[in-house]
């Protein structure tokens, strides 16, 4: 399904105030979804992902290039339109990663399954922070490489227009090209986020309250300017890190 | 009264998914009951009381808990016309892949789990594939890839039913579920329904409490396994 915009029109919150709020998405978009634990992030997230209709607890509706759709009707299996990704997720099956990706291309009736599987390794190497091949079992990948190939395979091959991102920070991926990848598959991307880096690298940031939207924020030049810093002071806790995984001392504070 | 069969094998989510179910329903000022088939420990109804869900439970015993729960449903229906139930809700034991309590002219769910494996869709019989809507639960613990790939396995198994994901725990696609049930016919009784599939067939004298084992014993509808490299069964040969 070609989905041109996705329009979330405002419920209420758990107070029951209205959201005076109106989100309007297009394809390539990336929209952060911010707020203390428990403000209702994780609701917003499922009432995309059942496309609500006003039948939800928040009362907000979904609609799909301007009206609302039902994608559980007769014949629409296969056809979701949302893909969802939490840190929960695992692998389940004992296959290698390429008669992995090979299962899934297939279901997806992919003509040239063999160079689809070549795509999806490549990709998914671009983002893991250790490289992996294609035949080793799903199940042994480290966290950072199962994400990786999750957001890879998620962004190559699944038909899902819109795809829902809750909590992947920790896992040791490139998070940044992960978006970018994302956005060159023009997914409308929603990423629920307590990672600051993660949080800034949206072209829009909603942000939560007692269970409703409290606000949009578009970040403006000094707020672009500051995500740089923050990219860099990460950068930088990595370098720390990797100081210390691979057994060296770490001396940042010079001996007087 | 409406009424809904749901079926689905052991700890697929039946259970959770009736409940989440019944909440959204009490939430539209609905009522319903559930009619509970088990074999041996009436475990679940425990669930049932403390959400104050009025529940009559059958325990098959020793037989076939599809052939209990074929002659039981016509007095479950009585029973939830009785209590003035908007809908009856009957959730089966969940044994064998060949159950198949699924009734002509009466609203039938599958709850199936991605954990069970991607072969799952294709090893359920009637079950699964002449339901009208198919639940996927525990969905939220597997990749996408994985969950795209049993929704494709199931929709070959059953390419007409309604699909819906949902997290049996947190009640996540909830929401969809109750779209598949609006406008869903009504039932006042099933005196002379048809069930969709014939039942697995048994009459045999185990059926009748024989525990011994060996062709001496064996009376009736007893069917033998045929072996690879033997010469009267080509369709098996070992390849």
């Amino acid at each position: 399904m070609d989905v041109k915009t996705l329009t979330v029109l405002g419920g209420t919150d758990k107070n029951g105030q209205k959201e005076e709020v109106t989100l309007s998405c297009a394809p390539g978009d990336v929209i952060c979804v911010v707020g203390p634990t428990g403000s209702g992030k994780s609701r917003f997230l499922s009432d995309i992902e059942a496309l609500a209709q006003g039948d939800t607890v928040s009362g907000r509706r979904v609609l799909v290039n301007g009206s609302p759709i039902d994608m559980t009707g007769e014949g629409t299996f296969g056809q979701k339109i949302v893909a969802q990704l939490s840190q929960q997720m695992n692998f389940v099956m004992d296959l290698a990663v390429e008669d992995f990706l090979l299962l899934h291309a297939e279901s997806r009736l992919v003509p040239d399954a063999d160079a689809m599987v070549r795509t999806i390794l490549t990709a998914a190497n671009e983002l893991a922070g250790e490289k992996f091949t294609g035949r080793v079992s799903v199940t042994q990948l480290s966290g950072g490489q199962s994400r990786a190939l999750m957001i890879a395979d998620t962004a190559v091959l699944s038909p899902s227009p819109i795809v829902l991102i809750d909590e992947i920070e920790n896992a040791g991926i490139n998070r940044r090209r992960a978006l970018e990848l994302l956005v060159k598959k023009e997914k409308i991307t929603f990423i629920a986020t307590h990672d600051p880096v993660l949080a800034l690298m949206g072209t829009r940031r909603i942000f939560f309250r007692d269970g409703g939207i409290a606000g949009i924020i578009v970040p403006d030049k000094a707020e672009r300017e500051s995500a740089l810093y923050v990219q860099q002071v990460d950068d930088q806790w990595v370098e720390w890190r990797e100081t210390i995984r691979n057994g060296n001392l770490l001396h940042i504070v010079q001996k007087r | 009264m409406k009424l809904v069969t749901v079926a689905g094998p052991p700890s697929s989510g039946k259970t959770s998914v009736i409940l989440h179910m019944i909440r959204a329903l009490h939430e539209r000022q609905i009522s319903a009951g559930v009619a509970k088939f088990d074999c041996i420990s009436p475990d679940d109804t425990e669930i049932y009381w403390k959400a104050e869900i009025p529940i009559a439970t059958g325990l098959s015993g020793g037989l076939c808990p599809d052939h209990f729960f074929v002659a039981n449903i016509g007095d479950c229906v009585m029973w939830g016309i009785k209590n003035r139930f908007d809908l009856l809700v009957t959730e089966s034991a969940g044994l064998c892949c060949r159950c198949s309590p699924h009734i002509r002219g009466v609203t039938a769910i599958c709850v199936i789990d991605v954990l069970s494996g991607v072969n799952t869709p294709r090893k359920i019989g009637p079950m699964l594939r002449l339901a009208d809507i198919v639940v996927v639960t525990k969905g939220d613990i597997v990749s996408q890839a994985e969950r795209e790939v049993f929704a494709f396995r199931t929709s070959r198994a059953n390419p007409k039913a309604a699909l819906v994901m949902m997290n049996g725990l947190s009640g996540q696609g909830i929401a969809g579920l109750m779209r598949s049930l609006t406008g869903i016919p009504d039932v006042e009784s099933v005196n002379g329904a048809e069930l969709r599939f014939a039942m697995p067939a048994a009459l045999c004298s185990y059926c009748l409490g024989e525990t011994r084992i060996g062709k001496g014993y064996q009376i009736g509808n007893v069917r033998h396994m045929d072996f690879p490299g033997q010469n009267d069964s080509p369709g098996t040969a070992a390849k």
